[in-house]
């Protein structure tokens, strides 16, 4: 892996956008990065130790990374395409993208209710 | 006479002396590679040819010695921790780096300033109290300071009453100290060399040979070396050589910013850090304000210097050191730091049975550089993980162990 410079349109520009699905373009600073967006396991199948590897391990991807953001005065969370290695945002798009049916919870495994 | 100092430059008697390998090509095979040619893969090394007499080590090292985080930390040395695990371990750190110029025989620069952390907050007078003990308790020099005191180990600091947030109380911290960061590195690399230990300098580490749960190979854009084992020292490039060797971590990569002003003459002793306002200034010997601490919002690896962290430093440090206003900034700079969830580092065994970890050093990896070598060389010789890194290691986050260290930063607890 070769760490490239940023883009020439990219250094040394001290305002830096983000195009929040919602609200359109905004400067960054009103964003809160929410982490890597990685499929959510089955709650009724996967193991303690799967569990610890989703909440806690992370890729860490040098490269076009999903990741999910929110816009912190509107609360809105979104998910984002990002290059971790020029800092450049290549997409943001909303949730129902990925999410094109309701998760359903609903099944709670009783033996687990007790 | 001027020219007199000629007579030792071109003398045969006096021959020019290499402090460290002079380039040449790899052997097939190594008892021990060490990835990472920083301060941590320099003092593993060292402690392994020195103390246990393993000499057949590599240390691969992708750019320079030194050149990585090493180069770019504040070079900040304290114990002032706030969990059990994390005193005994930095505060045995502290006490290697105050021997660490006579084990060298190398000057190291160790100036012991003391560490001051500033509190505008009950909230955090209550913290600083918790700290304060549990440091006393281990045998750390730490104490709750009041204002007056604050005034006198500090003359030239902002104690007015109205400024944005009024300075209340201090944790001032006797132990803490700063050293030149390269001379560590150099201290350590030199000492190994001199022992044989060989030191691979623009050697990357492309891919890792993993045959029925052992490392046996690294391939490097030099050839292939056969190993008997690995010690994986990389600090920002963590996820990405451990992803190599099949092994997921608990990291995420932020850039830390940091600069310092023009030179000044001596004014201020000890390091100053406030979680408040959120910066650590502190005058090195040069005279130059190293003025640090802040991480860019989001994971990147990319160490370019942004507007944004100079102005909410600079801000920060003017209202502790108004006087600061009139200084000009020479360099502003970034380090890839490799944070995990629990502000501890990762270090031990990893799921590949001879691959050894040393990562997850966030903001606090210059610090802890001599009790690594020391820990991290007993594992490799003995194969037996020391008592003082128990707690550290990667299966922790699997049992839901982790080791909430909310004195690892200096500016943001």
């Amino acid at each position: 892996m070769k760490p490239a410079l940023p883009p020439r349109a990219t250094r040394g520009r001290s305002l830096k956008l983000l195009t929040c699905p919602l609200n359109g373009s905004r400067n960054i600073s009103e964003f809160t990065y929410g982490g890597e967006y990685h499929a959510t396991p089955n709650h009724l199948t996967t193991s303690a130790r799967d569990w610890a590897e989703h909440v806690f391990f992370h890729d860490n991807a040098a490269g076009v990374v999903t990741e999910w953001w929110c816009h912190t005065a509107s609360s809105f969370w979104f998910l984002a395409e990002r290059n971790t290695i020029t800092d450049e945002i290549i997409r943001t798009f909303k949730a129902e993208e990925i999410y094109t049916q309701r998760v359903d919870f609903s099944t709670i495994n009783p033996e687990s209710r007790s | 006479m001027p020219f007199g100092l000629l007579k030792y430059g071109l003398s045969r008697n006096y021959p020019a002396k290499h402090h460290f390998t002079p380039s040449k090509d790899l052997k097939r095979h190594y008892d021990v590679v060490i990835i990472g040619g920083g301060g941590h893969g320099a003092a593993i090394a060292y402690n392994l040819a020195k103390y246990h007499g393993i000499t057949n080590v590599a240390i691969l090292e992708k750019g320079y010695l030194g050149g990585g985080n090493t180069a770019r930390n504040t070079a900040v040395i304290r114990s002032n921790y706030l969990t059990e695990a994390g005193v005994k371990f930095y505060s045995e750190s502290v006490k290697l780096f105050n021997n660490l110029s006579n084990e060298f025989n190398y000057n190291v620069m160790m100036e012991n300033r003391g560490q001051l952390t500033l509190a505008h907050s009950d909230a955090t007078i209550r913290s600083f109290r918790w700290r304060a003990e549990v440091n006393q308790h281990m045998g750390v020099r730490s104490e709750l300071v009041d204002r007056q005191t604050i005034a006198e180990l500090v003359p030239n600091l902002n104690m007015s009453e109205d400024s944005r947030f009024p300075i209340l109380a201090g944790l001032w911290h006797a132990d803490g100290a700063t050293a030149r960061h390269d001379a560590v590195a150099w201290g350590y690399a030199k000492g190994a060399c001199d022992r044989g230990v060989e030191l691979h300098q623009l050697t990357e580490v492309e891919d890792i040979d993993i045959t029925s749960g052992r490392v046996t190979a690294v391939k490097t854009n030099r050839g292939r070396v056969e190993c008997g084992c690995v010690v994986q020292a990389v600090a920002g490039a963590s996820s990405i050589v451990a992803k190599k060797a099949g092994i997921p971590l608990p990291i995420h990569c932020y850039p830390l910013q940091a600069m310092v002003t023009q030179p000044y003459k001596p004014i201020l002793t000890p390091h100053v850090s406030s979680p408040q306002v959120h910066v650590y200034v502190h005058q090195t010997s040069r005279g130059e304000f190293v003025v640090g601490g802040g991480s860019d919002p989001y994971p990147l690896y990319n160490t370019r210097a942004t507007l944004d962290q100079r102005e909410t430093l600079s801000a920060a440090a003017m209202e502790l050191f108004p006087f600061l206003a009139q200084a000009r900034l020479l360099r502003q700079w970034a380090g890839t730091t490799d944070m995990t969830p629990d502000y501890s580092p990762i270090m031990g065994l990893s799921p590949v049975e001879n691959y050894y970890l040393d990562a997850g050093w966030g903001t606090w990896g210059f610090k802890a550089t001599p009790i690594c070598g020391v820990t991290m060389a007993e594992l490799v010789a003995t194969k037996k993980v020391p008592d003082i890194i128990k707690p550290f290691e990667l299966e922790r986050f699997y049992r839901f162990e982790q080791i909430n260290e909310a004195g690892a930063t200096a500016a943001s607890h």
